[in-house]
């Protein structure tokens, strides 16, 4: 039951649409820097493989300039 | 029923908890990277509070940047850390291997116990035993095959009591030479390059001069990966007044992502872009005259110095004194247009660097680390980075100055202060009589003891361990069978009969692997100690938590080892306070102006003093009179490490690597380091977070050599030097770029070993190897 935390870099003008597309992951919480370009999240999801699906629908989000992973927990 | 629910609960807590540290973590490693950063505030609230620790100040264990760490101990178990807000280092922040550094205490492979191999199986011996049996190997190999049948092995990672009790037994109590350490790995050629210039160790500015500066020129140096918290320092004042970070590097990094400008270099022609800045600024008039004439010498060395691949290498420098016509004429061979046609600078980018050196109304800091030092001409680039600043007289002052900045958390402190190095002893070098009299007044031994001849360096330590010279080897907080360049010679060498192996570690390694001995060493803040930063800052720290089983301080067990072998009368230290009693009588080799260090009072107090600490005061900005009371020559500035008060700017030429990429072997390979893993990796990869984000190591290729070879993300690579190979996943365009015709290999992963593929050349001014060029070749696995 993988708990992953990534730092976000997107582009320019692209917070909103970003947001909006995060928003609809329920495994996703979100939390937006007020002052930079970047978005922290973090990911819930029950298997390894339910977190590289979520990791890869994370990478075809328009907008995205860089994902990387900051911390990795197993919750089991 | 009613256990379920509780069950299910504490399963929701406990995962609440995690997303929380997860969170957490993510927020302040962004926080590094862009200072100020604010999330949303209901979300910070959320981050776990302290509650009732008790917190506890040190430096963090890792980098030479030497942040203050608040560790918060919670029923005798460190439970949290988070960064001091009263060290003037770090204002509150650490980087992602800080923050989680306590983790790997309760490692499950933990050396709780010491282990002797007997049968060809270690077996669990008490820690006294095992001691006894050191001492007695160490003692009997002695007296077989002479002093200098035996070394020790230590590191810019011991503490400055640890060092100081390894030089005090071996160079006062055993009476060898043969004792040597890791920062020759990583800063020697710092060391020597401050000596020729300046004839004094270590840097004269210090952290404030990121306030102040307007330009920071990084030299080879992936600051935002290696030293993140000061690169996040740097970032602030850019994004607050408009200061300028230009990279100037072999590879694209996070460092140059984020710089206002990249530029990047050949390898090695980092000397002729020196040389070639030095020209433009004498030939657009831009020297500072009066500092020159003032308070510089101009002085060559021999030329076509070696590398150092053969055995018992000798080298000796011929300094030489020029007039500044000479070296004006010597520089004419640096012309941006000569130097753009090899360095693959452009003359428009050499310009734009000279320009900015040679503008008298902009302060300019340049900092390095390995890219200058891990070189085979490591000396002189130092040198040529002096030269520049002494030039401009741009140097010891708020926000102007050359900063070489260190790799290990005491490298400063204890290599090059202590002087744990086969040339150095507290104060000054073996060579010098007056340095051995005050050693030996101090060590109360004969001064006759303390040989005058330096013998081995690091490499040439473990050819000797080759060679079967070296009967006898402890090494202590290093892991060299994965550090040293060439392991592909040095893990069999260790590996042989003729030589007995003591390895003290926390963790078990490679190194431990090949012990004979092994000794359980307590971490970090499992015993108190002192560690001394890049900025001259001394910090102390008390113990905050015990160790498990028979963990033991590495100072003590050296002082129970010289203590067996009948040189107590040296070591009178009490177990409870010899951090305390080393210290005291360590300072005293160091009294005086020029490098006065601070009480153990004043350090137990504050978040660490900058030496020359002179009148209850640090001295920030030394040689110049204004802030360094050790100024004497009545002068603004006075560079009183030189008998004449005066620095020297070097005739230094650009020279090729030992080897480059031919047709055989057509890359270069360039290896490092990543944000998350120290060194070696044996701390780091055992915190799971920090494994999780960096599982591996892999190869960095160029885009357009992937498609040439046919290379994709993820599939395995195989580098081939003429020493070895290591395969590796392949890595493009991902954590760095290297240019075409390079690739990066970061060498922390302990089972894949790129250190068997590096050649071990040095420099031979400094014997530090460089371990950022050689030949390669790639293929397809």
């Amino acid at each position: 039951m993988p708990i992953k935390s990534y730092i976000l870099h997107y582009e320019e003008n692209k917070k909103e649409v970003l947001m909006s597309e995060l928003c609809k992951f329920d495994n996703c919480e979100i939390i937006p820097a007020q002052t930079h370009a970047v978005i922290v999240i973090v990911t819930d999801t029950n298997s390894e493989e339910e977190d590289t699906e979520l990791y890869n629908q994370l990478l075809e989000i328009k907008g995205l300039k860089h994902l990387s992973l900051v911390s990795g927990f197993d919750a089991k | 029923m009613l256990n379920k629910i509780i069950m299910e609960q504490t399963k929701v807590d406990r995962r609440s908890f995690i997303k929380k540290m997860a969170a957490a973590a993510a927020m302040t490693a962004a926080a590094t990277m862009f200072p100020g950063i604010v999330f949303a505030a209901e979300q910070i609230e959320n981050i776990p509070k302290g509650g009732n620790l008790d917190w506890k100040k040190g430096p963090c264990r890792f980098c030479g940047v030497g942040c203050g760490i608040l560790v918060g101990v919670e029923n005798g178990k460190a439970v949290a850390v988070k960064g001091d807000p009263n060290s003037s280092v770090n204002k509150g922040l650490l980087c992602v291997k800080g923050y989680h550094q306590t983790m790997c205490i309760q490692a499950k492979d933990r050396l709780t116990h010491a282990l002797v191999k007997k049968n060809g199986s270690y077996v669990k011996t008490p820690i006294n035993e095992a001691l006894d049996l050191v001492a007695s190997k160490m003692k009997s190999t002695i007296e077989k095959h002479g002093k200098d049948s035996v070394a020790m092995y230590t590191s810019g990672q011991s503490t400055i009591p640890e060092g100081y009790v390894a030089s005090k037994l071996m160079k006062g109590a055993i009476g060898t030479n043969n004792l040597d350490c890791n920062a020759r790995l990583c800063m020697a050629s710092a060391v020597t390059g401050f000596l020729t210039t300046f004839g004094a160790d270590e840097p004269m500015g210090c952290y404030e001069d990121i306030d102040y500066a307007d330009y920071f020129i990084t030299w080879g140096n992936n600051m935002a990966e290696m030293h993140p918290v000061l690169f996040s320092r740097m970032l602030e004042q850019k994004n607050n007044r408009g200061a300028k970070i230009i990279d100037f590097a072999t590879r694209t990094t996070r460092s140059s992502m984020a710089a206002n400008k990249s530029i990047l270099f050949e390898p090695q022609t980092d000397l002729a872009v020196a040389n070639a800045i030095c020209y433009e600024i004498i030939n657009n008039g831009w020297v500072n005259k009066s500092f020159v004439e003032k308070h510089c010498n101009f002085s060559k060395g021999s030329t076509n110095i070696g590398y150092g691949t053969e055995d018992k290498f000798k080298f000796t420098d011929k300094p030489e004194a020029i007039n500044f016509e000479e070296y004006k004429e010597f520089l004419k061979d640096y012309t941006p247009e000569k130097v753009a046609k090899y360095s693959k600078v452009s003359v428009k980018d050499i310009k734009y660097l000279a320009n900015i050196y040679g503008d008298p109304n902009k302060k300019v800091v340049s900092y390095w680390c390995m890219g200058m030092n891990q070189h085979t001409r490591g000396t002189w680039m130092n040198n040529l980075v002096y030269n520049i600043h002494l030039l401009t007289g741009k140097i010891s002052q708020p926000g102007n100055g050359p900063f070489s900045l260190t790799g290990q958390p005491s490298a400063c402190g204890t290599a090059r202060e202590v002087g744990t190095f086969t040339h150095k002893l507290p104060k000054g070098v073996v060579m010098n009589p007056k340095h051995r009299e005050l050693a030996a007044k101090i060590w109360k031994v004969p001064v006759e003891r303390i040989p005058s001849k330096p013998t081995y360096h690091a490499t040439e330590m473990f050819r000797a361990v080759d060679r079967g010279e070296i009967k006898f080897i402890w090494t202590q907080v290093t892991n060299p069978l994965v550090s040293l360049p060439k392991t592909s010679r040095y893990r069999p060498a260790m590996e042989k009969e003729s030589c007995f192996v003591v390895v003290s570690d926390v963790f078990p390694t490679p190194t431990s692997d090949v012990a004979d001995v092994i000794l359980p060493a307590s971490w970090h803040i499992e015993k108190g100690g002192l560690y001394g930063n890049s900025e001259r800052r001394t910090q102390h720290w008390d113990k905050m938590v015990e160790g498990p089983g028979e963990t033991t301080p590495d100072a003590w067990m050296t002082i129970e080892v010289a203590k067996r072998m009948g040189y107590g009368d040296l070591f009178p230290y009490s177990k409870e306070n010899h951090v305390e009693e080393i210290y005291n009588e360590y300072r005293q080799f160091h009294e005086g102006a020029k490098h006065g260090m601070a009480p153990l009072e004043v350090l137990k107090k504050e978040s660490g003093a900058i030496w020359p600490y002179v009148d209850g005061k640090s001295t920030q900005w030394r040689f110049n009179s204004k802030y360094d009371p050790a100024c004497d020559n009545g002068e603004d500035f006075h560079f009183y490490g030189k008998p004449d008060g005066k620095a020297v700017i070097w005739q230094r030429p650009f020279e090729n690597a030992p080897e480059m990429p031919d047709q055989e072997y057509p890359f270069w390979l360039n290896t490092g380091r990543v944000i998350e893993h120290w060194h070696t990796g044996s701390m780091t990869r055992r915190i799971p977070v920090l494994h999780r984000a960096m599982p591996n190591a892999y190869v960095e290729l160029h885009p357009e050599d992937a498609i040439k070879f046919g290379i994709r993300n993820g599939e395995k690579v195989k580098v081939t030097s003429r020493r070895g190979s290591c395969t590796l996943p392949a890595s493009i365009n991902e954590r760095g770029l290297p240019t075409k015709g390079q690739v990066f290999v970061p060498f922390f992963d302990e089972s894949l070993l790129i250190n068997d593929v590096t050649l071990d050349a040095f420099c031979p001014i400094s014997k530090e190897p460089d371990y950022k060029k050689c030949a390669v070749k790639i293929e397809k696995v």
